[in-house]
This record gives structure tokens, sequence and C-alpha cells, in this order.
């Protein structure tokens, strides 16, 4: 007997139509988000690297915390060949201060690459969220931290379905980079309704986005 | 004085060894971490250039004054940046801030091909702080021949302790 395939177009279309109740509940989610949540270490970090100057402004986030946000998982566009060698570098160091250091390291398809066009960005946005969701499920982060690069919009996205479907509650702390003096990336524009903490390194940035959190240059 | 002798010594060499494209042409095809031209030395002491993954990779030239050669990664550039007099860079931050942490004097030339280009907001604050001089392709040469690296302010370190302090705040830690 021949197997049942679904005609070609509708598969996608069958997960879009699943995706959309969800996406339709997060605004009642954003409103009911409670932003004092108390926890206790150690805290499970999601890190989201990005390419170039993004890995190296993270990880010097990550220079001054503690080994209470371990373990610390770091996830890469698949594209991305530099983040890798900084990333274990940074660590190969920390574990030579700390003696229980743990990370993990995984990789999603790019959302979007530089110049890439509009259009063809949200199709490769909404593969890499459909994507995002099982890493983000198998993690299960208390915590993200992601400072702008396009990878960290479908990681966030899908970290807040699994809050909405009652899997996880993640704080998600988004650092602008440096980079961004008067105007926020694309990821910031978005992710300024999206996450808890919403961090400018800049004071014009900070009198345009009153929700966010100045607190001078911290890379 | 002497180094813009050089560093022009250098550009013009790359117009006259039958390239289209001036210095300037060479360095849009950049996209990765800065170059790093050290001027002052022997040949045999100077550092080769940087492309990343630029689709443009000019082949070695030697020169009675220079070497020039490239290359496309490192794992760390911290010790071409010590021994480097003058650093020319794109605005990225990574490569801005490893530069002037290093305390050398920093040229930023803007990718102009970059969507909204949001590379020049930091060179401008970085330049209306004192800190860098900056330009873009088409004026790199003119800025390399008028620029006075005396007017440069030190820059002072990012503080990454009190994003480390905020963090424990917000998750409940203290």
């Amino acid at each position: 007997m021949q197997p049942w395939f679904p005609p070609p177009g509708s598969t996608g279309a069958f997960f879009l139509l699943l995706l959309l109740p969800p996406l339709l509940l997060v605004p009642f989610v954003l409103l009911a988000r409670r932003r004092h949540d108390r926890r206790t270490p150690p805290l499970r970090l999601l890190v989201v690297a990005g390419s170039g100057g993004h890995t190296t402004e993270i990880l010097r986030l990550l220079s001054c915390l503690s080994e209470s946000y371990s373990p610390r998982c770091y996830v890469l566009a698949d594209s991305d060949k530099m983040s890798e060698a900084k990333i274990r570098s940074f660590e190969q160091k920390r574990a030579e201060r700390f003696s229980n250091s743990q990370f993990t390291l995984d990789r999603i398809p790019r959302s979007r690459e530089v110049r890439q066009s509009w259009t063809s960005s949200v199709v490769t946005t909404a593969y890499s969220i459909l994507y995002s969701l099982p890493l983000t499920y198998k993690l299960k982060p208390d915590l993200i931290l992601c400072n702008g690069p396009g990878t960290c919009v479908p990681v966030c996205i899908s970290a807040l379905l699994l809050g909405l479907l009652g899997m996880k509650r993640a704080i998600i702390v988004y650092v602008e980079s440096i980079c961004r003096v008067e105007t926020l990336s694309l990821s910031g524009k978005i992710l300024y309704y999206f996450s808890d903490y919403f961090i400018v390194q800049w004071p014009a940035l900070k009198e345009k986005y009153p929700k966010s959190v100045y607190l001078g240059r911290i890379v | 004085r002497w180094l813009r002798g050089r560093l022009w010594g250098a550009a013009r060499s790359c117009t006259e060894g039958g390239k289209r494209e001036p210095f300037c042409g060479e360095w849009e095809a950049v996209e990765g971490e800065p170059a790093v031209l050290s001027s002052g030395l022997s040949p045999a002491s100077v550092p080769p250039p940087q492309i990343g993954r630029g689709a443009l990779q000019p082949a070695p030239q030697y020169g009675p004054a220079f070497v020039r050669d490239v290359f496309r990664f490192k794992e760390s550039l911290a010790e071409d940046l010590r021994r480097a007099d003058l650093v020319i860079s794109h605005a990225g931050a990574g490569s801005c801030l490893e530069t002037l942490e290093e305390g050398k004097p920093l040229l930023v030339v803007i990718n102009e091909k970059l969507m909204d280009n949001h590379q020049l907001e930091l060179a401008r604050q970085l330049h209306k702080d004192g800190h860098v001089l900056y330009c873009n392709c088409s004026t790199l040469v003119e800025t390399l021949q008028s620029m006075d690296l005396s007017t440069l302010k030190p820059f002072p370190p990012g503080q990454p302790e009190k994003f480390a302090l905020f963090l424990d705040k917000v998750v409940g830690f203290e």
C-alpha cells in the first residue's frame, strides 16, 4: 500500500496554521508577565551568539557572571565560522578558574544574512523559529541572553511560545550592541516589546526608548 | 609627517601596480576583522593586512618601503595590534574596542554598502568623543594625509561588572 504524502506546499501551510493561534495569544501573555521572579541558583543560561562583534560583546558581558549561571548553552547560526573558536577559548579560560564549569554549543539555521531581502527574511526566520522550538524545549533555559544578531529573534520567539504553552518560562534579557548609539537594530526593535529587560549602552537610546535600562558602557 | 608619507606611498603603489581600484577599493571588499598596517618599520616586519571574507584577494605586493600581503582570519589580532602604530579598520564593535583598549590610534572606515549603515553611528560617536578618526572609502587617502593623531583621547574600558550586578539583582540572587 502506498504511504500517503500531503500535497506539496500544504505541510508549510499546516505548520503556519499551527503557529498562528499561539502567536495571537502573545500580546496577552506579555501583559501577564511578572517581572521580578525570585530564582535559586544555578540558572540555566541560553546565550545567543552572533557573528563578529556580537560574540565578542556577549562574551564580555558573560565575563563577570558567577558560576550561578550554569550551564551556559550557546546557540549559534550554522553559517557562523568564527564564534565557536571564541566561545571555546572563553570557556576554557573559565574552566581554569571554576572547577565545575559547564557549557554546551548548538547550531540553528541563520534566520537572515546581512543584506538579505525582507521578503526572503520572513521565510527564513519562520523556518528558524520552527527549528528553534525543539532546541529551546531541550535546553529549557531559565534565562536567555542575546545582543542583536538575527539569530536571537527566532530563539526568543520559540522561548515565548514555550512559556505560552506552560512548558518553561524564561527571562529574556536583551543587550543592544555598543554599535547602536542612536537607533536600534532590527532585532532590538522587535525584542524591545518581547524582552523582560532591554539594556542600551548610550544615553540617546534610553531617551528614545524609556522602558530600556541604561547601565553605561558594559562591554 | 613621515608616517603619512609611508602610508601614502603604500596607496600609490597599489594603484600603480596596475589595479583599477585605489587602496580604498580594495578596502570596500573587506567585511571581516581589522587590517593592521604598520609603518616606520622595515619591510620584513610589516604585518600583512587582513581581508576577512572579502571577495577581493589582492596579490602580495612588494615595494622598496613596504611589504603587503593579506590574510583572512587569525585567532587573535592582539600581537598585531600591539606592534602597530596606526590601525585602519571597519567600524565593527569588536575591532574598534580591541584597538582602543590597546591604546592604539584608530582610523575607522565606513562600509557604505551595509544596510542602514549602523556602523556609522558608532564611528561618529567615538569620533565625537575624541577617541577615533573616521572616514569613508572615498576620503581615506585625504584623511591619512591630513590627520593629527595627537588629538585622540584615551578610551576608558567598559564595565561588565555592572551588568553582572544588574542581572544578579533582577533574577533575585542577592
